[in-house]
């Protein structure tokens, strides 16, 4: 065994053991290690995946001295390590970003307390992407949904309070339904380990006994993952956790916490299930039919919204319904494109939260649109990169958004007229409203204030030059460089979706 | 000079007197508005009863669901759809449980070579006579791990919400507090000067028996925590901050779980490079064998019975 194979191992538990370093340590060395930590992360999941491009197959490391079906057993392949080192960086650039106001929002002893929960969190989302093991699983979503309630309600005020309320009561009723579908499927298959619940479920879905409790079972653990995740129906939660919490838990919130459950439910259709039962069982059909709901929906909410952070919140509800969208296709390439779409919106969607709060610092803090106008020119640097979010989210070329919208095109082409004729109609229809909403904050931002709403304005809003704040500026511009990357080398990395969706199977 | 005006006409020009002022020559108010210096805001009694008065009424309205017609439909809607759910659910998942397999037949999917091995073999793989602890703390270990640390994420989020710091305001009530504390309540301070060392110790007894008899770290833990949750209320917190405060919640929890990660961290790289740990497993059956789980057990005791202790006293009064 090469020593590079144990990256995976080391990640998640150097991320779950600093957690609980993090406990006795101040607020600097805190900030410091968790740096670490990620930069550590992100090197060694490079590394790995630069490794499994190379050796072409993936392979099982046992967590422990006894062999899988006995013993604890994780998993790395192509999708995994570019998954790994893709959030990692993600995370890295939204603390980064909003690092300024966490230390301005946050009681300066709970400073430590919000790194262990960034901490562990990171651990969960690793160990979601990794594990081989659906009880493993179960365990650290549960760590995943408490440290998002931790980073809702750091900065104490009623609303975050509310939104973490909220969310978990949402995220346990997900949990909840997870852990009952997981309970049925060890009932009738006799396994946690994904490989062998595969293979047990292919022989009792054509056996025929238990097809009752097996497509419940999926039911419940698809619609748990989709409350939590914030599919349409379910996204009640989502605008005041997004919209109230400080930046940089928004941005992680937002484009990891989420991305991490539905990740976790494209593994159990490809390991654990098997994708022909449950194209077979019509499920997709369900996630197909909400997620054009929640592309439509978002939007319109949207429009409607008379907040930058809330709308942009909303726009995530669009957006994880692209997402469901493209697994309800029932095909690989659909599955695929939805992948690509999560990377996008992860980037996009950390780049639009951390721009907006340096908009919104610019216009003394109010986060309404008639006190945001002309802060572009406050605030170049976030100026110019809510614009390009915004462009990347609209789907103009260029940039990320663009790319998962032409994959989810030429995903429906690929499929009967039933599902073709919707998914072409409704792209159309969400791109325009994503235009709508998001071209009127655009050319808000970039319209000069009038003198009478100077004199009111003037008191509050601050010129943020380009030199002040050197770090917030960086981090802006490695998102947009990794927004570009994504929209227009596009090819390669949906090779490496493919080929590491090949080793699911 | 190359004007047009003479001086004195200049003079009276509005050009002029916007350059004067402009030069900051001239104050326009001077001189012409009485200036008195801003009084600070005060209420007569009168009208801020009007105004609480008000504000009761309002919120009332708000709130009244009789004369709230929005929101008496929408709670009314809302208690029939939750109501509707819950039994739709049941419902199904009644359904469901009609076709799983009966249970405790031997033929049962779940009856298979994974429970064989952990009853089989459990005893001679791990050391440990209990197969639940050898199972948890040593073929699963991984999942345990996890456990422990949702434990220690849910105290820090509880933490994060509670937590009173020393400057802010809601402290002083919290001091406060402890004068109500009941201190002096003669039966249970004696009930629980002979409760508290028996429970405690049984609690040590559960944990360190964890790999013997049923019991282990998360109830061992469970017990001590109830234990010095009962010790708190019969003799106050003032008693207990002689040997349990923060800084000791902090390090134990910290020394524990970061034994806990290391000892894991060394084993499951043993493991997976198939390496030998020179961990002794002892003779099965001995208070010292089954190699790690012994002092992990203590380690998930500790951690649980602080957690316990900890949500208590954060629940009671914001801090320890």
């Amino acid at each position: 065994m090469d020593f590079i194979q144990n990256f995976p191992f080391f990640s998640i538990l150097l991320s779950l053991g600093s957690g609980v370093l993090t406990s006795i340590m101040n607020k600097k060395v805190a900030r410091l290690w968790n740096t670490f930590v990620l930069v550590a992360i992100t090197v060694m999941s490079a590394v790995l995946f630069v490794y499994m491009i190379g050796m072409g197959e993936p392979y099982t490391f046992m967590m422990g001295h006894f062999p899988a079906p006995w013993g604890n057993e994780i998993r790395a392949g192509v999708l995994e390590a570019g998954m790994a080192l893709f959030f990692c960086l993600i995370m890295l650039f939204s603390l980064k970003g909003g690092q300024e106001h966490i230390d301005a929002e946050i009681e300066d002893t709970k400073i430590n307390l919000y790194y262990i929960m960034i901490n562990l969190l990171l651990s969960s989302l690793l160990a979601l992407i990794y594990t081989n093991d659906l009880f493993t699983a179960y365990v650290f979503v549960e760590i995943n949904t408490i440290s998002a309630c931790g980073l809702i309600m750091i900065t104490q005020s009623g609303r975050t309070i509310e939104a973490a309320t909220r969310y978990m009561i949402m995220a346990s009723l997900g949990s909840g339904l997870l852990l009952m579908g997981l309970c049925i499927l060890y009932d009738i298959t006799g396994h946690l380990l994904m490989s062998n619940i595969k293979d047990s479920i292919a022989y009792v879905y054509a056996q025929g006994t238990y097809n009752v409790p097996l497509i419940a079972s999926i039911g419940m653990v698809v619609v748990g993952l989709a409350i939590k995740s914030a599919l349409y129906p379910f996204h009640t939660w989502l605008p005041a956790a997004y919209g109230y919490s400080t930046a940089s838990s928004a941005a992680v919130l937002s484009s990891l916490v989420s991305k991490g459950y539905i990740f976790l439910l494209i593994k159990i259709f490809f390991r654990v299930v098997g994708f022909d039962i449950i194209v077979d069982s019509k499920i997709v059909n369900i996630l197909f039919v909400f997620g054009l709901l929640g592309m439509i929906m978002g939007s319109v909410n949207a429009i409607m919204e008379n907040d930058i952070r809330r709308m942009i919140a909303y726009s995530s509800v669009a957006q994880i319904g692209y997402i469901y969208m493209g697994l309800g296709l029932g095909t690989t390439i659909g599955i695929v494109a939805s992948i690509f779409h999560i990377l996008s919106h992860a980037s996009t969607k950390s780049l639009l939260f951390i721009a907006g709060v340096g908009l919104t610092d610019a216009s003394g803090g109010s986060k309404k649109f008639d006190d945001l106008t002309g802060s572009g020119y406050r605030n170049p640097a976030a100026g110019a990169a809510f614009t390009i979010g915004a462009c990347s989210m609209v789907g103009i070329p260029l940039f990320s958004g663009f790319i998962s919208k032409v994959q989810f095109a030429e995903a429906a082409v690929q499929n009967g007229l039933a599902k073709m004729l919707p998914t072409l109609i409704c792209l159309a229809i969400s791109t325009v409203l994503n235009a709508i909403y998001f071209m009127k904050t655009v050319i808000r931002l970039y319209t000069p204030v009038s003198k009478k709403a100077k004199k009111t304005q003037a008191a509050e809003a601050a010129v943020i030059s380009l030199k002040e704040h050197p770090l917030y500026n960086i981090t802006l511009l490695c998102m947009i460089i990794l927004n570009v990357i994504l929209g227009c080398c596009s090819q390669p990395i949906v090779d490496w979706i493919t080929s590491g969706l090949a080793m699911f199977g | 000079m190359s004007r047009l005006l003479s001086e004195e006409e200049y003079r009276k020009t509005k050009a002029f007197k916007i350059k004067r002022w402009y030069r900051g020559e001239k104050d326009p108010y001077i001189g012409r508005v009485e200036l008195t210096p801003q009084k600070p805001f005060t209420e007569d009694v009168k009208t801020m009863k009007q105004r609480i008065h008000d504000e009761a009424i309002l919120k009332r309205n708000i709130y009244d669901i009789e004369r709230n017609k929005k929101l008496q439909i929408f709670s009314k809607f809302y208690h029939v759809v939750s109501i509707a759910f819950v039994f739709t659910l049941i419902a199904i998942l009644l359904y469901i449980v009609s076709y799983l397999p009966p249970v405790g037949n031997a033929a049962n999917p779940d009856n298979n070579e994974v429970a064989a091995k952990y009853i089989e073999d459990g005893m001679k793989d791990t050391g440990a006579v209990n197969i639940v602890t050898g199972m948890i703390l040593d073929y699963r270990a991984f999942d345990t791990l996890g456990e422990s640390n949702v434990l220690f994420i849910a105290t820090c989020t509880v933490l994060i919400l509670l937590r009173m710091d020393k400057n802010s305001e809601k402290k002083e009530e919290e001091d406060n507090d402890r004068l109500y504390e009941p201190k002096n309540d003669i039966i249970l301070q004696k009930v629980a000067f002979f409760l508290v060392p028996m429970i405690i110790i049984f609690g040590i007894y559960v944990i360190l028996n964890g790999h013997l008899s049923p019991g282990g770290g998360f109830s061992g833990g469970a017990i001590i925590g109830s234990g010095l949750i009962l010790y708190v209320n019969a003799f106050g917190f003032k008693k207990i901050e002689r040997f349990f405060t923060q800084k000791t919640y902090k390090w134990i929890c910290f020394v524990a779980l970061l034994f806990y990660c290391l000892a894991k961290t060394y084993s499951f790289y043993c493991g997976s490079h198939h390496l030998e740990t020179g961990i002794p497993l002892g003779t099965p059956g001995d208070i010292l064998s089954s190699g790690l789980i012994l002092p992990l057990n203590i380690c998930v005791g500790m951690v649980v019975a602080c957690t316990m202790y900890a949500f208590y006293a954060m629940f009671r009064k914001g801090g320890f």
